[in-house]
Order: structure tokens, then sequence, then C-alpha cells
């Protein structure tokens, strides 16, 4: 149990995807306008990230290290990452309209999200445990979720303020980025487990 | 022999994938509606936006699912109305096709300059110093912003003065939002007859500043048959509703801003 908290912390604070370890960019910036886009994001990816731990984690364990093919991690991560998406749209499609809407466009977007690829990479480099990355996954999805919504308070406040006209639109959206992600280097410290 | 697994996993993953992927799209097939897809051929495909929907896709959607009008989309046209409003059995309805124009004719020659204006070429950056560089503050300021945002390439700009050919334009609107100025209208598109001035000055400082502003000397108002021009603030303003296009105006007007655009589109 420790060592799962210690991972859920750590991915949520001390290595945040997006602010620590850089992964996600895309949409941090791209629609983190609004809160509420935020939010669908955000959830979106938990969703994705959840669920592709899993799978990879298998294909990982079951195909790829029988055959020492720890090579072919890359393509196959994403390859099945790819498909499970697609699948997951589909179905969502069919079964949970409610749940398709609200994810709406996001959800294939996500497919080429290198926040997801990376967690699959790092479990593979720290050796986790199936339960270990999913619950790895989770957390870097909530970590996910907090920078952005973080982000999308601050852009908001940004959208009244009164920025200098040279930097209005994205130089002072990706200076206010900087700004968070130094922040988030205070977390560095904290040693947990 | 080696190299022979890594391109069995791959490719049968990808096998594996495909084929699951095609079952689970047949399985959990979701039935839509194939009128979507026609009307969505039928629109014009800019997605511009002006219906206020996602773009053509969600206008397609909308017109089906929720009953919209096919007229909600300003760019197609008649035609375009006509189509939709055919294939789905529905009256045609009435259509107000509107094209943009801009209010104001002070091009280089026309207008007084305040200053030399060399800064980025961006109306809204001329016009946050001391609202451009013509002494009328409510002309066009010529920097074009209107044409980078127009996506029919129906805007002109030439000798400083924008203007819409109204062949291209598709009343979408989106100049409408962007000029600082605000001069920019949409107008009904069988209405000929606009004042192009929208300068709000008395007509003194209104004739010292531009050539071919609007003094308010109320002619066209006097002469008018129809009741069709009024008095906004010092600028004449004809109501489309009923002008009838006689042309009197035009020619009464001493500035000569008010100017016949008739377009023969349809």
């Amino acid at each position: 149990m420790k060592e799962l908290f210690a991972i859920l912390i750590g991915a949520i604070l001390v290595e945040n995807f997006v602010l620590s370890k850089f992964l996600g960019i895309c949409p941090f910036l791209g629609v983190s306008k609004k809160t509420s886009t935020a939010l669908g994001m955000s959830g979106a990816v938990i969703f994705v990230l959840v669920m592709s731990q899993a799978v990879t984690w298998l294909a990982n364990e079951y195909l790829l290290k029988p055959n020492s093919l720890e090579y072919l991690q890359t393509i196959t991560f994403i390859l099945v990452i790819a498909a499970l998406v697609q699948f997951v749209e589909t179905v969502l499609k069919k079964l949970m309209p409610p749940l398709y809407k609200a994810l709406g466009v996001y959800l294939p977007l996500i497919t080429t999200n290198c926040a997801v690829l990376g967690s699959a990479l790092i479990f593979v480099e720290r050796d986790y445990t199936f339960v270990e990355a999913v619950v790895f996954g989770f957390a870097a999805g909530l970590g996910f979720t907090l920078a952005l919504i973080l982000f999308s308070g601050i852009r908001e406040r940004l959208e009244t303020a009164d920025i200098p006209e040279a930097f209005k639109g994205m130089p002072i959206t990706l200076v206010a980025a900087s700004l968070v992600s130094i922040t988030f280097i205070g977390f560095a410290g904290l040693i947990i487990g | 022999m080696s190299i022979l697994i890594p391109v069995a996993v791959v490719s049968g993953l990808g096998l594996v994938f495909g084929l699951g992927l095609s079952y689970a799209s047949k399985v959990f097939e979701v039935k839509t509606d194939e009128r979507i897809g026609a009307i969505r051929e039928m629109l014009p495909g800019a997605n511009c936006g002006a219906c206020g929907y996602s773009g053509c896709d969600g206008l397609a959607e909308a017109i089906i699912n929720e009953g919209v009008h096919p007229s909600r989309c300003p760019v197609g046209g008649i035609a375009v109305v006509n189509a939709i409003a055919d294939y789905l059995g529905v009256d045609e309805g009435s259509i107000d096709v509107n094209v943009a124009r801009v209010l104001c004719q002070g091009n280089c020659d026309n207008v007084v300059f305040k200053y030399n204006y060399s800064g980025i070429e961006d109306c809204h950056a001329a016009n946050a110093l001391a609202g451009g560089m013509d002494a009328c503050s409510y002309g066009c300021v010529g920097l074009g912003s209107c044409k980078k945002v127009c996506q029919f390439d129906a805007i002109i700009v030439e000798n400083g003065l924008a203007r819409i050919v109204p062949e291209k334009c598709t009343g979408c609107g989106n100049c409408v939002a962007e000029c600082p100025k605000s001069i920019i209208k949409l107008v009904p598109v069988l209405s000929g007859f606009t004042v192009k001035c929208n300068n709000h000055d008395k007509g003194v400082i209104a004739r010292k500043n531009c050539k071919v502003g609007c003094i308010a000397c109320q002619r066209c108002v006097k002469v008018c048959p129809s009741d069709a021009i009024t008095m906004d603030n010092n600028v004449a303003v004809i109501d489309p509703e009923k002008c009838t296009n006689c042309g009197q105006c035009a020619e009464v007007c001493p500035q000569k801003c008010i100017t016949n655009t008739i377009v023969k589109r349809f």
C-alpha cells in the first residue's frame, strides 16, 4: 500500500507529467483556455491512461518480454494505444453516448498524446508490477488534471489582465506556463517512502 | 531467421487490431441519419462558423435534429438554401442574404492625415495610436485587418481603404467583428444605396477632415420620397427596408458619399 501511495503522490506532485516532465504540453496549451474544456480533456486523459497502462503492461509482459523484443516497445505501445482508443471510442459511442459526448473530440486527440506513451515507457523503465503501473497511470492523469485546471484558472484571469501589447496571446501564456512549472520544482525535495 | 519474429509480432498485432476494429465498428455501429451527410454535402463546406454552430457538420446535424431552418447558413446563398429546403421538403422561407459594406470612402486622396504611420500592418495597432492616422476618427484605417479575417478573398485594400467585392462576399460577418472602427455593416444584398460614411462629427469638422464625408446637410432626407433616410447623430442612414433604390439621394448628395452598389448575383 505504501509503495502505491508513494507512486500516487510522486506522479501527481513531484514528477508532474506536464510541469516537471514536460509531457503532454500540446493539450496543456491547447485546451487550457477555459476550465470546462480543461476538465473534459483531463477526464479523457485519465480514462485513456488507466486503460492504456493496463493493456500496454500486458503486451509488454506477455508479448515482448518472452521474445526479448523490448526494443519494439515504442512502436508496439503506440499501436496498442491507438487501437485501444479507437476501440473505446467505438464502444462508447454505442453503449455510453453521454460519456462519448462529454469526452467528445478529446478522446481521439489523446491517441498521440505523449503523456500516454511516456507513462507506458516509464513503467517499463521502473519495472512496475501490473497494479503499480495502473496506479501510476491514474496518478499521471490526476497530475495532468491538476496542471490543466491550475493553468486554465490562470489563463481565464489573463483574459482580463492588462497585458503589454507585445505579450498578448501566446507569449504571456508561455511565460505563465514556465512560472507554474518553476513552482512545481519546489516539490522536488519531497521524499516519499 | 530471428528477424522474422519481431516482424511477425508487429504485423500480427496490426492485423489483429485492424480486424478487431473493423469487427467492432460493425458490432457497435451507430445508425446515423443519412440525411445529415447529404445536407453536409450541400452546405458550402467553408466551416466559417457564421451560422453559430461549430462548422458545416454542426449545422447539418442541427438542421436534422433540432429543426433549424437551412437559411441559417448565410454563406451559401439562395441556391444552397433552396437545395436543402427541396431535399427536406420544407418551406424555403424568407431568406435574408446579406453582404458586408464598408461605410467609408476615405482613401488616401480623400482624407487628411494626422501623422505618418509606419508601424505594423494592423488596424488595431494603428487605432491604438490616437485613433489611427486619419484625421477622421471614424473612418477606415486601411491596414487590412478585415482582409486578413476574410475567408473568401472578398476584401481588397486599395489606396488606404478597404473595399468589399460584393460578388465574393458571403455575409459571414467575420470582418464586421474584426473592424476596430466598426464601420463594416451587413446590409441586404438587394438594397443598393448606402451612405458610405460613419462620421459623427459636425459638418464643418467632417468636411475639413475628409472630402467625401457626410456633412449632415439633410438634403437626402428631404428628397427621399419614401422616408427611408434618417439622421443618426450627424450621419444620414438609409433604412434598407424602406429604400426603393430610386437613387434620388445619391444625386443630391453634395459630398458624393451615397453610392449605388447593386449586385446582380442571383
